[in-house]
């Protein structure tokens, strides 16, 4: 990751980041029950997962987009689709695995949580997305301090 | 004397034979003190012992004799000096058992203010050629160094004299320390000869490896650390002694460039931090052969960093450079290493201000501000290149409209023009020749509709505005007309924020453009929808008297408006609150004061443009349309009454008129107003017998009206005194302590107590509309920490003897106060008050968790030690409120759990478990605020402790 090594994709597109949410006056009042939505699951990890290849967010590369991120409250599902910045990326895996964990801890234990490839943007998607969604793997692939190491660079906050 | 003698004689020998340790040296110590028996004669008590076989024995005289030299060496005359030094140099070739010893006493030795000349070299060359340094003990090390800072401090010619020896003797002594303290005294040292100008003759190099060796410095304190030596203050001492002199330049420039490629964080800010400090003491000859592979470096690190503090670092060393080399005097025949610096600069990062993906705009960007921030040369030649190609590319895309990059771009040429500007570098203006350009890229930035560029673009419009002859008066006419546009049309807050502040500064500059253009606009739209900005507007442009002139009809017609009742009531306020610091920035305001005052004692309004209503009305009637009306009177009066140069008429009557009203009125905003206005004018009042009369006679009423207990006017009563202490505490009058203690009894009154407690707030934290010094009053530096300095242990005993009902009342006031006490005193004061802060935690007012919270807050931040004994408490409170019935404390307790997660790792992973089960509640809270808090600090727990976490 340091600049020495040869980066897979060196020069990616760049995109806007989305501004703040705007606070309205429900968000302060007490008794206003706000259902948990797209924006909030969107801002939970576009703005503190990095990519581990750029010192950028995964919402300035792209890879993850507000209008992919579905929500129901109610039935306690979420579903996440993440685009990779090129179809060959070695790291789908990591970025997706960096997401499930981040929802994983972000949000209440009732939630079921599906993350996977945006159809079509991936040369091994099936393979990525089988991976992501085997809670086994994703447990084992955590008591993996090396991987788990990874894992935590990507979920650190980029002000150190 | 004799009998002395022998005492002594039995002493040492007890001593030397390792009898007693303390009582001899004591008693011989305190004897000579007395000199009853001077050193010479201890010393010959001790001959024996000096000259025995036995090392351990001569030791033990040696450090028999040392301890005495230490307590009395200032006694010592020069001869006798010159004995003892002749002994211990002597000694230094002695037994290394004895060693330790003879360094006490010479250190002790070198202390003395009458050393004989010669002597200092003569220690030192025995030092040199004696001893092994490296191979003593931490302590006697350090000994050795301390020698040498004082007789440095002490003998600096003579030292000098010794030439390269004495540089070669402390490289030969200092080479393989290890020892943090020792460290430190040795650069000491190290500083000392660079800046003192000792002639470094050959040993350069020397000297410059044996002090390179430990950089980067990478140390972390042991835990238990007793001596508190941070890495901060070595890397810091380091960086004096590589950066004194240019002479080390040529070593270390290349390993700056050598560290700057390691993978250690701090290594790269360290060597970045270096470079910007040898840019005071370089000159370009210097920096000339390094500066591609310095550039390159930096160029690098900025382009490629994840972190801030690498960047900012590397920006400053930048500006650093750049300054150094624009300072160089050149020769006639060497080249402007300036100018080839800057060449290579823009070469590696003009180009990306002008690539279409705009990926390194930004840290193209800062690195060009950096360098044209650092002189005015540079940044002549940074913006001749970089303005025009910015413009053609601007102009580009705007023919193209590609969105969302033309906005990107937009807002990067008008950065940086905005920060060139407001350097200070650039007065007679590099900017002349693209001013026209660049004032159509503002005004074309005015028109977009987001909101961020329109910020940044009133910004650069208030920049341009300072810079004299860069605004043509065409240019002034069609700011203030797109200025208006916004003012009338922009919704967002922010917006409207920048462009009255906007507004404000130029008016201030061009008055005429804003009689002629903006003030007849408002005053077509001030009576509709958008007269609360309208007035806003009036109010900040309303600087100058010409502009007042202009405005302030306009505001006395919408006043008077508002009298027949039109308006809803809180927009009067607010106007109200316009039209007075419209009175109060005007500074002769004399005129305006006086009318207000008639206004307000007589209901006259004559002075009124258009008089359109009865005069003389009597606007003290009861009457419930002029009570509002009085209301807004008493609030304008008090912003313009307490400025300072405002003369007041019949401030008496006035006086007496409002504290009558402060007592009886029943509405609360018009007896709060009352006791404000009152408190302004006490605060104000100069010491004598006019304000000690005035005061007595509240006093006095104050208290009747508290001590009844069925009246219906304490709380007014106690409003007032409230106001009234807050006004003489201000100005540390004698009389406010009596007041305060008042406020102090009143917290254990069983129907006024959390009224009281919540006053405490108003006593301490700055009133937004009087008694700041905004308003001119008299306000004494630190009368916070002086009040919680004299008050907190009545405070802390008055809590303790307090029933069990009252005591919230007391953690309430005590919240109030620590919330408002500087950072720096909270800290100090914590160790004291943390039971009781966690007691507030517990307690179940919610007001006062919330301000325990907010005030425990940014202390945990920076925690002080104390609170390592109270994390248990501290947690299971802490993790209690985050499920509290009230957001703001649920709010803000998860704000300080995640506070918490920064403290030292072993401190909090005990508890790492406990808490992520805590936390995984208010995960699921219905309000979003809550969730996001919960994320954020359930996010940080996870990687605390976790690899590649922290």
């Amino acid at each position: 990751m340091s600049g020495g090594t040869r980066l897979e994709n060196a020069n990616p597109l760049i995109f806007q980041r989305s501004g703040e949410r705007r606070l309205t006056a429900t968000d302060e009042d007490e008794d206003v029950a706000d259902p948990i939505d797209d924006r909030e699951i969107f801002d939970i990890f576009s703005k503190s997962i990095n990519d581990p290849e750029h010192p950028l967010s995964l919402e300035e590369l792209n890879v993850v987009e507000q209008m992919r991120v579905n929500v129901n409250d109610q039935e306690s599902m979420v579903s996440v689709e993440f685009t990779p910045t090129i179809p060959h990326c070695s790291m789908a895996t990591l970025i997706g695995l960096s997401i499930k964990v981040k929802l994983l801890r972000s949000l209440p234990d009732r939630f079921k949580i599906d993350v996977h490839i945006t159809p079509g943007t991936h040369a091994s998607e099936d393979a990525v997305n089988k991976q992501l969604a085997d809670k086994e793997r994703v447990a084992a692939a955590l008591e993996n301090s090396q991987l788990l190491e990874v894992v935590n660079q990507c979920l650190s906050s980029r002000a150190m | 004397m004799a009998a002395d003698n022998s005492v002594l004689l039995g002493l040492v020998e007890e001593f030397v034979s390792g009898q007693v340790d303390s009582k001899a040296a004591e008693t011989v110590t305190g004897s000579s003190e007395k000199s009853i028996v001077n050193v010479i004669h201890c010393f010959s008590s001790c001959r024996l012992s000096l000259t025995s076989s036995q090392p351990q024995t001569r030791g033990r005289g040696v450090q028999l004799l040392s301890q005495v030299l230490q307590e009395c060496y200032s006694s010592l005359s020069e001869k006798e000096l010159e004995v003892l030094l002749a002994f211990y140099e002597n000694r230094l070739k002695d037994h290394y058992v004895i060693i330790p010893h003879v360094l006490q006493g010479l250190k002790a030795l070198t202390e003395c203010s009458v050393l004989p000349p010669g002597s200092a070299v003569s220690i030192l060359r025995s030092i040199f050629q004696d001893l092994h340094v490296q191979s003593l003990m931490v302590a006697e090390r350090s000994c050795v160094y301390n020698i040498l800072i004082s007789l440095m401090e002490s003998k600096e010619e003579e030292l000098k004299g010794l030439g390269a020896d004495f540089i070669f003797g402390f490289v030969q002594s200092v080479d393989g320390e290890r020892d943090p303290r020792n460290l430190l005294l040795a650069f000491q040292v190290a500083r000392n000869i660079i800046h003192r100008g000792y002639g470094l003759g050959k040993f350069v190099e020397e000297l410059f490896e044996v002090m390179s060796c430990y950089f980067p410095i990478d140390f972390s304190p042991p835990p238990s650390d007793p001596h508190r030596i941070t890495q901060e203050e070595l890397v810091l001492s380091l960086r004096a002694v590589l950066t004194g002199t240019s002479q080390f330049a040529k070593f270390l420039l290349p390993l700056i460039i050598e560290k700057l490629d390691s993978d250690i964080q701090s290594a790269k800010v360290d060597s970045l931090q270096t470079l910007a400090a040898c840019g005071l003491t370089y000159s370009h000859k210097e920096l000339a052969e390094f500066l591609p592979g310095l550039w390159s470096s930096i160029r690098r690190e900025v382009f490629q960093t994840a972190s801030e503090r690498v960047e900012s670092a590397g920006l400053s060393a930048v500006s650093a450079l750049v300054s150094c080399l624009s300072r160089s005097v050149l020769s006639s025949d060497s080249e402007d290493v300036l100018q080839v610096f800057l060449s290579l600069v823009l070469k590696d990062c003009q180009h990306h201000l002008c690539e279409p993906d705009l990926k390194l705009v930004w840290p193209s960007a800062k690195l060009l501000q950096a360098a044209a921030g650092a002189s005015y040369r540079a940044s002549l030649i940074v913006s001749a290149a970089v303005i025009p190609a910015l413009l053609e590319q601007y102009n580009n895309r705007t023919q193209v409209r590609s969105c969302p990059s033309l906005t990107n771009i937009l807002r990067t040429v008008l950065m940086y023009f905005s920060l060139c500007l407001l350097h200070k570098h650039t007065e007679d203006s590099v900017l002349v020749a693209f001013q026209q350009s660049l004032c159509s890229v503002v005004f074309s930035a005015l028109t977009e509709s987001s909101a961020g560029l329109q910020v940044t673009a009133t910004g650069v419009l208030t920049a341009l505005g300072q810079q004299p002859g860069l605004l043509a008066q065409t240019d002034v006419e069609k700011a203030v007309d797109h200025l208006t546009r916004l003012i009338l049309e922009e919704d967002d807050t922010k917006v409207s924020l920048a462009v009255v502040e906007c507004s404000g500064s130029l008016a201030h500059l061009h008055p005429k453009a804003f009689i002629s253009r903006l003030i007849p606009r408002l005053k077509e739209e001030i009576l509709s929808a958008v007269r609360q900005r309208c007035v806003t507007a009036l109010a900040s442009v309303s600087s100058l008297p010409s502009v007042v002139q202009e405005s302030a009809p306009i505001l006395l017609q919408v006043l008077a408006s508002a009298h027949t009742g039109t308006h809803s009531f809180y927009s009067k306020i607010s106007f109200l609150i316009i039209f007075s610091t419209l009175l109060f920035s005007y500074r002769s305001a004399s005129r305006m004061a006086s009318q207000a005052v008639s206004l307000f004692l007589d209901g006259d309004v004559s002075f009124l443009p258009e008089n359109a209503f009865p005069s003389q009305i009597q606007l003290l009637q009861k009457h419930h349309l002029f009570e509002r009306k009085k209301q807004h009177l008493w609030d304008s009066s008090c912003h313009s009454f307490t400025s300072r140069q405002v003369e007041i008429p019949e401030i008496d009557r006035l006086l007496v008129q409002l504290e009558d009203l402060s007592c009886t009125c029943p509405h609360l905003f018009s007896y709060t107003s009352a006791a404000k206005c009152f408190a302004g004018l006490v605060n104000k009042r100069p010491a004598g017998e006019a304000l000690d009369a005035v005061l007595e006679r509240v006093m006095k009423r104050i208290s009747v009206e508290l001590e009844n207990v069925s009246s219906a006017q304490r709380t007014q009563a106690f409003t007032l005194l409230l106001w009234v202490s807050k006004a003489l505490l201000l100005r540390y009058h004698p009389l406010s302590t009596a007041l305060t203690d008042k406020l102090f009894a009143l917290l254990s009154d069983p129907a006024l107590g959390s009224q009281v407690a919540d006053g405490f707030c108003v006593l301490m934290s700055d009133s937004l509309d009087v008694l700041n010094r905004n308003c001119h009053a008299d306000v004494r530096i630190m009368y916070r920490q002086r009040f919680f300095a004299e008050n907190s242990t009545k405070l802390i005993q008055g809590f303790n003897s307090a029933e069990q009902e009252e005591k919230s009342c007391y953690l309430k006031a005590l919240s109030h106060i620590v919330s408002n006490l500087p950072r720096q005193i909270q800290l100090t004061e914590l160790p004291a008050l943390l039971p009781l802060l966690l007691e507030a935690l517990s307690c179940a007012d919610q007001a006062v968790q919330l301000s325990t919270l907010s005030c425990l807050q940014p202390v945990l931040l920076e925690p002080p030690a104390a609170i390592r004994n109270q994390l248990e408490a501290l947690f299971s409170r802490l993790l209690a409120l985050t499920t509290s019935p009230v957001m703001k404390v649920r709010i803000a307790s998860l704000q300080c759990v995640h506070a918490l997660s920064r403290l030292p790792e072993h401190m909090v992973l005990p508890f790492r478990a406990r808490v992520l089960k805590a936390l995984a509640v208010p995960l699921d809270d219905k309000k979003r605020l809550v969730r996001i808090k919960a994320m954020v600090a359930r996010g940080e727990w996870f990687l605390l402790g976790s690899p590649g976490g922290k």
